[in-house]
């Protein structure tokens, strides 16, 4: 078993910060968004107004089925360009893989990992494989656009909805999956809702104004809200009452069955999000759960949101907040 | 009844608490060294109907858990 799987196997972002703060500062005048911005992907100029939206993520398994495991390392990869507003054009495989294990396993990652890929309309050019003890799968994406179309994190405004396209809840039911604790169909909630590429989310957003967007991912919903919240120098509002909640989910936390990385989220956002009073612990649990290839995170003009809530028409995606103007949090939730 | 749960990762913690509490024990004490365990074995000790207080020991922490 290993021990954190999915995007829960994160590194803290504490722990990050504190060796890549101390590292050289690579400027380029081409590279428009890099290292320092916390976003999605990198963004450099190509040529004029063309920019390459470049992204790399891979994680160990939190599923035991190797092409379904495949399937949610590419959506997850594939969701940061779709999180800059991209259409992902060419990717790379990352795999390390077990000596011990039969390579029917590799070959079954893979072909999942090539499924989510064709269906995001990409096509994947090679990769790198290398022996390791612990399996572990994802993808090297570039997408090319014009740069006044690129979201970034930084652009949420006092007033702005925000949108979220998934529900919470992945990484608690992983964890409890794990411990033979989920039921049938809370797995295939969380299976099929780690396998949905945001393409389709991204699409239909790309007909309405967007001043920020991001992914929610291992850093949770609590988390990457507080990036884009410091990055556009706001504060952002969660009406808790609207989260979407995938089947099981806060049963399985009033049963302690809570991924480590929903403690870690809470240490590193110590100081930096809020909780009104009365709020249930589950909804905390939720609010800091790592999410393994969750939603798009998204901020638009209120008219726009709801326009775009009622054209995507699924119960997952919801209006469940609002940007403010600066208070001493950077997220509230209520 | 007391159980050494240093070293082990979520979910195990709260899965061998579920085995170990299956004759329903008046009390269970619980040895752990990490924050996740810490909280979600007391959370599930909380949940099935326990009375739970946490003493913290150099680093690691004993759970008591008593119906």
């Amino acid at each position: 078993m290993v021990k954190t799987s999915g995007c829960a196997a994160k590194l803290p972002p504490g722990k990050l910060h504190s060796v890549i703060d101390n590292l050289p500062l690579m400027k380029d005048d081409r590279l428009l968004e890099g290292f320092e911005s916390a976003d999605d992907a990198l963004v450099y100029q190509v040529s004029g107004d063309i920019v390459c939206v470049q992204t790399v993520d891979f994680f160990p398994p939190m599923v035991d089925d190797p092409f379904i495991f495949g399937q949610v390392a590419a959506a997850n990869a594939l969701s940061d360009i779709y999180a800059m507003g991209g259409e992902p054009s060419v990717a790379m495989n990352l795999m390390c893989f077990p000596s011990c294990l039969d390579l029917d396993i590799m070959d079954r990652i893979l072909r999942g990992g090539i499924s989510k890929v064709k269906e995001a309309g990409a096509v994947i050019a090679g990769g790198h494989t290398i022996e390791d003890p612990t399996p572990k799968y994802g993808l090297c994406v570039t997408a090319f656009m014009d740069r006044k179309d690129v979201w970034s994190n930084k652009g949420a405004m006092p007033g702005d909805s925000v949108v979220l396209t998934k529900a919470l809840g992945v990484g608690i039911i992983n964890t409890a999956a794990k411990g033979g604790e989920a039921s049938e169909s809370s797995i295939a909630a969380a299976v099929d809702s780690m396998t949905r590429l945001n393409r389709h989310a991204r699409d239909i957003a790309r007909k309405y104004k967007v001043h920020a967007a991001t992914d929610v991912t291992g850093f949770s919903l609590s988390g990457h809200s507080q990036e884009c919240a410091a990055a556009s120098g706001v504060t952002i509002e969660m009406d808790t009452a609207s989260l979407p909640v995938l089947e099981g989910a806060l049963e399985l936390a009033r049963f302690g069955l809570i991924p480590e990385g929903r403690y870690t989220n809470e240490d590193w956002l110590f100081g930096k999000i809020c909780f009104a009073e009365g709020i249930p612990l589950e909804i905390k649990d939720l609010v800091l759960d790592p999410q393994t290839s969750g939603g798009l995170l998204l901020f638009m003009p209120p008219d726009d949101a709801e326009a775009y809530v009622s054209e995507m028409d699924m119960s997952c995606c919801r209006i469940v907040g609002r940007v403010t103007d600066k208070a001493d949090k950077d997220v509230f939730f209520r | 009844m007391e159980i050494d749960y240093r070293g082990l990762s979520c979910p195990e913690p709260v899965i061998r608490t579920k085995k170990a509490i299956k004759d329903n024990p008046q009390t269970v004490e619980v040895l752990v060294d990490q924050r996740a365990p810490l909280e979600n074995v007391s959370r599930y000790l909380r949940a099935m109907k326990y009375d739970v207080s946490v003493q913290e020991e150099s680093g690691q922490w004993r759970i008591s858990a008593t119906k």
